[in-house]
């Protein structure tokens, strides 16, 4: 069989289209590079939708914990503490477990039923969990940023007759993520890495459709040979790394532009686990 | 483990509770909280002098030493950790065994057959022969290496940043009083680079409890697996069954971390506080006039 053909059948396989079965014998350097390469294809969505959902819930928690109202703020500084101060796995089994215990038939609302049997999968589930993570981790960066906003700005914003939701959007929200992006774009390596441990941590790869890693621990498993799976996971893995370190220095230069020689590097500072 | 836990079937309330959570392998559970406490007490020193090494290493002046030094500590950027907590093990492993495959074995049979790896009987670790509890300590050490080397990577890194922070006058003042290179990294450079590295020390701190779970995935018997095993339905065949119990088991795991980085967060505060004291940083001065209004 020729790698083409083997991209063929396997190129998608993570998705469920293509070959069915795994190769099971005489495994060779492109079927594992494909296979891994298409299960890299959960990672990023991971990645891209539990920043992007996680992004707006990380603000208005940080907006909430800003508050002088303790209604709004407790729950935020609940929830910031209870998504940080656990490990992100037990998380996820935790949660795996409680979306299982959902009624497999739906629930009822207002007469009308709800299917609840979705949540338990992974593509579902397990990016919930991968949300509220970031937006707790994000809302705490937000946080200290949206502190660190200089007072003339304000002061500022108000001379010029701003209030409320204008003030924010134009003053304090464009300050809060210019000074938060660094340790924000950290944050999105973090999460991006983490991605991994979703099929580790009690969500069941349907069909054997999983992610890199999972991929990667079963030709481990199967060839009883960790020195050629795990470094191509590395290697998948360090590339879209950089190509996200490059993507959010875009991004920086963006906010950064009426500032004259403040875009620096963003330096990356790895704390991969939580 | 009560006298009256004899027939748990009759049992009923808070009786039956009270035996039901002080079975066997509910003991098993909660020395597993142990193992978790036990591996952070091993690592967080193991890793601690990696990663001491691995700055010293970034700082040498011989060229090959600081190349090795940098490629350790960039290492664990770009890659997840799990990578390297699913990796470690098992080349660490197959490399030991591979070493006492050449020293032990008569045969010149290659260790790699298609699929297998294959080593004579007599290089296997631990041997086959060698009873329970040698397994589950030699897979412990190799679990303890993976989380020391990821570890011990992140530490350098911090400890690096640090050792670059402590101000350059006060090596040079050192310098100046003639003590030798050697003299002046562990009179004042060691000592110095505390209260820079410390932030970073207990972000690690924090990272790497938060990391413990992953010791499940290294197939150990650990909070996770007996949160697993203890928790799942359990059949009228069993003396004491009980549906489905998962999520109740994880969320007493879930308070356990809580509070373990809760009370963390506490102590590291405190010494936090004591290593600022008489230092020129921002936060030493702030301590010095709280003190001297």
């Amino acid at each position: 069989m020729t790698c083409a053909q083997t991209i063929l059948d396997y190129g998608l396989r993570s998705l469920g289209i293509g070959e069915r079965l795994l190769p099971r014998t005489d495994f060779t350097l492109c079927q594992q590079v494909t296979l891994i390469g298409s299960g890299l294809i959960w990672n990023l969505y991971f990645a891209f939708f539990a920043l992007l959902f996680g992004f707006f819930l990380a603000t208005a928690l940080a907006l909430a914990k800003t508050s002088t109202n303790p209604w709004l703020r407790k729950p935020a500084d609940g929830f910031i503490f209870l998504f940080r101060g656990s490990p992100l796995f037990i998380q996820f089994f935790l949660a795996y477990e409680a979306l299982v215990l959902l009624p497999r038939s739906g629930i009822e609302i207002f007469g009308m039923t709800v299917a609840t049997s979705w949540l338990a999968k992974a593509w579902a589930g397990a990016l919930i969990v991968l949300m509220l993570n970031t937006a707790a981790y994000s809302a705490q960066i937000f946080h200290g940023a949206l502190m660190a906003v200089p007072k003339g700005d304000i002061e500022a914003a108000e001379a010029y007759g701003m209030t409320g939701w204008t003030k924010f959007r134009r003053v304090l929200w464009p300050t809060m993520l210019r000074l938060a992006w660094p340790s924000y774009t950290n944050e999105a390596i973090f999460l991006f890495h983490a991605t991994t441990l979703v099929f580790f941590s009690g969500f069941p790869a349907f069909q054997q459709r999983g992610d890199s890693l999972y991929y990667a621990s079963y030709f481990a498993g199967q060839t009883f040979n960790p020195f050629v799976a795990y470094p191509i996971v590395a290697g998948y893995f360090i590339v879209s790394t950089l190509a996200l370190i490059g993507l959010f220095g875009i991004v920086n230069r963006r906010l950064n532009r009426h500032l004259p020689g403040a875009a620096g590097r963003i330096k990356y500072r790895p704390q991969v686990i939580r | 483990m009560f006298s009256f836990c004899g027939d748990p079937s009759v049992l009923d309330g808070l009786a039956w509770l009270s035996c039901y959570l002080t079975t066997g392998t509910h003991m098993l559970f909660y020395a597993s909280f142990g193992v978790v406490l036990l591996l952070l007490a091993i690592t967080a020193p193991i890793a601690l002098l990696f990663g001491y090494g691995g700055a010293m290493a970034s700082r040498s002046r011989i060229a090959p030493v600081r190349w090795l030094g940098k490629l350790y500590t960039s290492m664990v950027r770009g890659v997840p950790d799990i990578v390297f907590f699913l990796f470690v093990p098992i080349a660490l492993d197959q490399g030991l065994e591979w070493l006492r495959h050449q020293a032990l074995c008569d045969s010149d049979a290659p260790v790699r057959q298609g699929n297998d790896f294959v080593v004579c009987a007599a290089a296997k670790l631990p041997l086959s022969t060698s009873p329970e509890w040698i397994h589950d300590i030699y897979a412990m050490a190799l679990a303890v290496i993976a989380f020391s080397v990821v570890f011990g990577a992140f530490a350098a890194n911090v400890l690096y940043g640090a050792m670059q922070a402590v101000p350059r006058a006060q090596l040079e003042t050192a310098e100046a009083y003639g003590m030798t290179p050697r003299q002046i990294s562990r009179r004042i450079l060691v000592p110095q680079m505390w209260t820079y590295a410390l932030p970073g020390l207990s972000n690690l701190w924090m990272i790497l409890i938060k990391a413990t779970p992953l010791l499940f995935l290294l197939g150990i018997e650990d909070i996770v697996y007996w949160a697993r095993e203890l928790g799942g339905a359990k059949t009228s065949s069993f003396a004491y069954p009980h549906p489905d119990w998962r999520l109740y088991y994880f969320i007493a795991v879930l308070v356990f971390y809580l509070l373990m980085t809760w009370v963390s967060e506490r102590v590291l505060d405190r010494v936090t506080a004591r290593l600022t004291r008489g230092q020129a940083t921002m936060a030493g001065e702030a301590q010095r006039k709280a003190v001297a209004p």
